[in-house]
């Protein structure tokens, strides 16, 4: 009777192909985003997220395509992450299929992309991508380039600017625990959720069960999203969603 | 050879057998300006359509494939259209949206004859018709999101901001699907996904066929006669929303 949290697998996705390959079930093909998508859907999946690292823009056709193939193919929502550059960027990835776009560096580089976005497409599209690093007690700052540039900007700061320019969820990652498997940056998830009124979707470090849970229960999150716990088989979807039901989350049962 | 086939070009399919019904294909091919009629009436009978209309409110590739998936052997054609002729030719029709009400409402004014045809196709030829998420907001009287603009008006109501009592919005995620009347639009439980921040608030009570909760109850699903809409999105909604569009393509009201 009330709202599920989401349980969202992410894929990194290069030139239409997923890099580090998906292993958790017997995919004919590893590589093949709209196959591991679709898998993903069938086993239990809340949502898919797409982060595109393909160095070259004018490689984004491809991009195009895999997103209208795996949105014709996994029937849950998508959410499509790396080089967004502007509103126009976004418009395309949602007219190719996507449902959600991330927009991470352009929006700290110049936040009234944000606003053009939610202007364009509706808030309900427009997910603000914050990757952020602890500095000093009780604060975190954001970085670019996969960590290793920092802006000078607070992350819970941009947080609630992203809100009021119109984003419709915060995906938050830490640059800490990112890799690392040691559970998700509590704190600063605490210190998001309690600043902001959108969602906000718990990113790197989940590397136990437990951890997935912790991120709803004491950090707030509405969402959790994992990468290699799953690509490797650590976990199925069904074993996540066990253990958290197990903890009190409440989560979608039957698909 | 082509002389002494032409003269069964309209053979009746009692009479035909397989063979000669294949080689009058093949020789009705070779002359292209034939082949749609005579290749039509020899090789399938008419497959009924489904409209999806596009008016440049967000992506329809989910909403074609959901419904081509729910058909049962690929019996539906599943036609994506705003010309008011092919959305008048259809048997059934689907109206998706995302974004605002307003812009949703605009798009669907700036399509020379639409709205008259939906007018048309719902209350003349009561034609099943399946808004989702906006596409059933539109359904309303009126939209409050933007300031207050007119709807289409096919089921009583309007549309307003969810009181969601502090909880975070949008509304986006799995939430329940609660069936308040017996309609065979509804599959019988289950999850399904949901993001907006706005609802139908339904005149007529009688008009809700299914609700949610999200800090207040509200309309999840309506049906008033042949027109019906859906809050969540049954294309994106794994199981449960293939057996809601299966539902909607068997639905005879």
């Amino acid at each position: 009777m009330s709202l599920k949290t989401r349980l969202i697998p992410c894929l990194d996705v290069k030139d239409g192909r997923v890099v580090k390959g998906v292993n958790f079930v017997s995919l004919r093909d590893a590589g093949d985003p709209v196959e591991a998508a679709a898998a993903y859907a069938e086993a239990g999946a809340d949502e898919i997220c797409f982060l595109d690292i393909t160095a070259s823009h004018e490689n984004r056709g491809t991009l195009l395509e895999t997103v209208t193939h795996t949105a014709q193919e996994a029937l849950c929502p998508l959410t499509v992450g790396g080089g967004v550059r502007s509103a126009e960027d976004v418009l395309a990835l949602l007219r190719a299929g996507a449902d959600k776009i991330a927009i991470n560096s352009a929006a700290v580089r110049d936040p009234a992309v944000l606003t053009a976005s939610a202007l364009a497409a509706g808030s309900q599209a427009v997910v603000c991508a914050i990757d952020a690093k602890n500095v000093a007690p009780g604060r975190w700052e954001i970085f670019t380039h996969g960590g290793r540039k920092p802006t000078g900007i607070d992350a819970v700061q941009f947080a609630e600017e992203a809100e009021r320019r119109g984003a419709g969820e915060i995906l938050l990652t830490s640059m800490d625990r990112d890799g690392v498997k040691t559970g998700y940056d509590v704190e600063l998830l605490k210190a998001v959720t309690s600043a902001v009124n959108i969602p906000v979707v718990a990113s790197g470090g989940a590397g136990e069960l437990h951890h997935l849970s912790e991120a709803v229960t004491v950090g707030g999150a509405s969402a959790v999203l994992a990468a290699s716990i799953f690509h490797f088989g650590t976990f199925t979807i069904e074993e996540a969603k066990k253990a958290m039901i197990a903890d009190g989350v409440p989560m979608r049962r039957t698909w | 050879m082509l002389r002494k086939k032409s003269s069964k070009r309209f053979p009746t399919a009692a009479k035909q057998s397989g063979h000669q019904a294949f080689e009058e294909g093949r020789a009705i091919a070779a002359r292209p300006f034939l082949l749609r009629c005579d290749g039509e009436a020899l090789t399938r009978p008419p497959m009924p359509t489904v409209c999806v209309i596009d008016y440049g409110a967000g992506n329809l590739h989910s909403a074609v494939r959901g419904l081509e998936r729910a058909a049962p052997d690929a019996s539906w054609r599943v036609a994506v259209s705003a010309e008011p002729s092919e959305v008048l030719a259809a048997d059934r029709i689907v109206l998706p949206g995302v974004g605002a009400f307003a812009s949703c409402a605009a798009g669907l004014r700036a399509r020379p004859g639409l709205v008259d045809a939906l007018v048309e196709a719902t209350a003349e030829r009561k034609l099943p018709f399946l808004g989702i998420c906006v596409g059933m907001q539109l359904l309303a009287d009126l939209g409050e999101e933007h300031g207050e603009v007119e709807g289409l008006g096919f089921v009583s109501g309007k549309v307003r901001a969810l009181k969601a009592d502090g909880l975070r919005l949008p509304h986006m995620g799995w939430n329940e699907v609660v069936p308040v009347a017996d309609h065979p639009l509804l599959p019988p439980e289950g999850d399904a996904y949901f993001v907006h921040s706005f609802i139908f608030e339904a005149t007529d009570e009688s008009d809700i066929i299914a609700a949610a909760d999200y800090g207040e109850r509200f309309p999840a699903a309506v049906a008033r006669e042949n027109v019906a809409g859906a809050q969540f999105h049954p294309e994106k909604s794994g199981a449960y929303g293939q057996a809601f569009l299966k539902n909607f393509l068997e639905w005879r009201p």
